[in-house]
């Protein structure tokens, strides 16, 4: 990793101006996390200090994967990660496609869809329960209208669509920054040739804008996914709960869950591991993809 | 546009018109409902038109709280809120950059290993390490306290990257001279690079103050006393609270005062947020 070509020298001052970050990191990521490996290997003593924590290698991680719990909070997370990464982001290329064949009105669109973004997930959840609720919300009777009877607080695949369609709906804005800046950087002269070429509309779609979106895919559909498996804690607490019948309980929610609810550390541990691996991957992936974007 | 299609440029406003009705009716609801009386919402669907209580609605959220809705008033969260998201932003920013201007303008020992002891911080989001974490600050003492909401959350692997990439195109020449001219390192920091980093550091501002606004898990988990409640966790405590109803008026109510200021923070610094975004997330 380079530096400038000339540098100060000074012994001490660099150690200095690290201090701070490296010390916050320490205590705060390295420390926790190197806690979290270490008591996943433990079975957890009881509150009375009668029976010590036992050491118990990996039965933590095994008892996970025998855990029927466990596996449908992995199947949940699947279908939640892949349906919000979904939705927001055909949503987003949509509203991008047609944003980019406006000239004045431009902006304007680009403001009204920019905004959710700042909205917290929590608050994102809170809306859209509000708008979905079973006795009072807008939703549900117009669905009866159509012979639909809606009810997230009985049926799983009512509460599943909820915090998909609240996660999904925070997360078009970004999609939609990434993707209008994408379509901007493909040069006219592309896709004047392919017309002159008598390219329709459809064709030109298919075989130029998408493949040339697809960096911008690529790196979205990380992002989606971390978004969807982590920062999503706030829209599952604030409504579902992760019910009904578990219907909800993606990942990080039952780690929160295991944790401060149930008090069983050693489990916790072990899922907050599994999250960790799972973290790394997917950075991993990311970092690999920008090194090469940035290398051509 | 290749062919002059004006069907196609009606569909594609009828589209987009469509489109930004979806994105914005949650948010037109929650102000419509935080406008009308608490007997609004015991029957039928809800309203969607204004109602005429709307000054009494915030009043009572912002003033009295905690009797009617089982929170704190609003008025203090807000605050809360407001302190924790400019510790974050600022904690964030100085360490970072301090960190990157060590990175790229010095060489000492162990500089690669102290890249990738901050690199890790991205691998390590608090939500995957939640327990553990709790159990740090609760052994430092700083549960319920600005500095246990604020400092565990102020290591930014995202910022200090951009900060060093940043420093990397400030030509050498600049350094070069400060130097001849007798210029010590904090010197230089301080006249010519904070200077020139101001755009930088105003589109980050804008990202981390909205990251820090924003956050939930954290608070929920080291705040028990009502004193240092943030209004986004304390929305939870006003509709999952009690075996009732939530009281839909207020709750609207503190919605809307709660997603407020990082939605104006985007709506006033558009440009600075693109930039931020894009830029860091890259």
């Amino acid at each position: 990793m380079q530096t400038k070509r000339t540098t100060f020298s000074n012994w001490w001052l660099p150690y200095a101006l690290l201090a701070p970050q490296v010390l916050v990191t320490l205590i705060f990521f390295i420390w926790p996390a190197a806690q979290a490996l270490w008591q996943s290997l433990f079975r957890q003593g009881d509150a009375f200090g009668i029976r010590p924590p036992t050491f118990v290698w990996l039965e933590n991680f095994a008892a996970l994967f025998r855990d029927t719990l466990y596996l449908n909070s992995l199947k949940v997370t699947l279908i939640f990660s892949v349906g919000t990464t979904v939705l927001g982001m055909s949503a987003a290329l949509l509203f991008a496609m047609m944003v980019n064949r406006m000239i004045r009105s431009r902006d304007t669109y680009t403001t009204f869809l920019v905004w959710p973004y700042a909205v917290a997930p929590a608050i994102a959840g809170v809306l859209w329960w509000f708008i979905f609720n079973p006795s009072i919300g807008i939703l549900p009777y117009v669905m009866e209208g159509v012979g639909y009877d809606w009810n997230h607080r009985s049926s799983s695949r009512d509460a599943m669509i909820l915090v998909v369609v609240a996660a999904a709906w925070k997360q078009v804005s970004y999609n939609f920054l990434f993707f209008l800046a994408g379509l901007q950087s493909i040069p006219q002269s592309l896709i004047e040739a392919a017309a002159i070429d008598g390219a329709s509309r459809r064709k030109r779609f298919l075989t130029i804008i998408l493949p040339l979106l697809s960096p911008v895919t690529f790196f979205l559909l990380v992002v989606n996914i971390v978004y969807a498996m982590f920062d999503t804690f706030g829209v599952i607490h604030a409504t579902t709960e992760g019910g009904p019948a578990q219907a909800t309980n993606i990942l990080v929610y039952k780690v929160f869950r295991d944790g401060f609810v149930n008090l069983n550390t050693g489990s916790s541990a072990a899922q907050s591991v599994i999250l960790m691996a799972i973290v790394i991957v997917l950075t991993v992936i990311q970092f690999r993809y920008i090194e090469r974007r940035v290398n051509y | 546009m290749v062919e002059n299609d004006r069907w196609g440029m009606l569909l594609s406003h009828l589209v987009l018109i469509l489109g930004v009705g979806l994105v914005v009716f949650p948010v037109y609801v929650a102000v419509i409902a935080s406008t009308h009386p608490p007997g609004t919402f015991v029957r039928g669907v809800m309203p969607l038109l204004p109602g005429p209580n709307a000054l009494e609605n915030y009043r009572t959220a912002i003033f009295d709280g905690r009797s009617v809705a089982g929170t704190p008033p609003i008025g203090g969260m807000l605050w809360n809120s407001f302190v924790m998201a400019m510790a974050i932003t600022i904690g964030k920013l100085s360490i970072s950059i301090l960190s990157a201007f060590a990175i790229v303008y010095f060489r000492f020992p162990f500089r690669i290993f102290f890249f990738w002891v901050i690199f890790l911080t991205l691998m390590l989001p608090v939500e995957v390490r939640i327990v553990p974490t709790f159990e740090v600050v609760a052994n430092l003492g700083m549960l319920n306290s600005f500095a246990g909401l604020s400092i565990p959350l102020i290591a930014s692997a995202t910022a200090t990257f951009l900060f060093r990439q940043f420093f990397m195109t400030v030509p050498e020449e600049l350094m070069e001279a400060a130097r001849v001219d007798g210029a010590g390192p904090m010197k230089f920091f301080r006249d010519i690079l904070l200077p020139l980093s101001i755009t930088n550091i105003a589109a980050l501002f804008v990202i981390m103050f909205i990251y820090g606004w924003n956050q939930y898990l954290w608070p929920l988990l080291i705040t028990t006393d009502p004193e240092f409640y943030t209004i986004v966790m304390g929305i939870q405590r006003m509709v999952t609270g009690g075996d009732s109803e939530p009281l839909w008026h207020l709750v609207m109510a503190t919605v809307v005062l709660a997603a407020l200021p990082p939605v104006l923070v985007i709506l006033f610094m558009q440009r600075l947020f693109v930039k931020g975004l894009t830029e860091t997330e890259k």
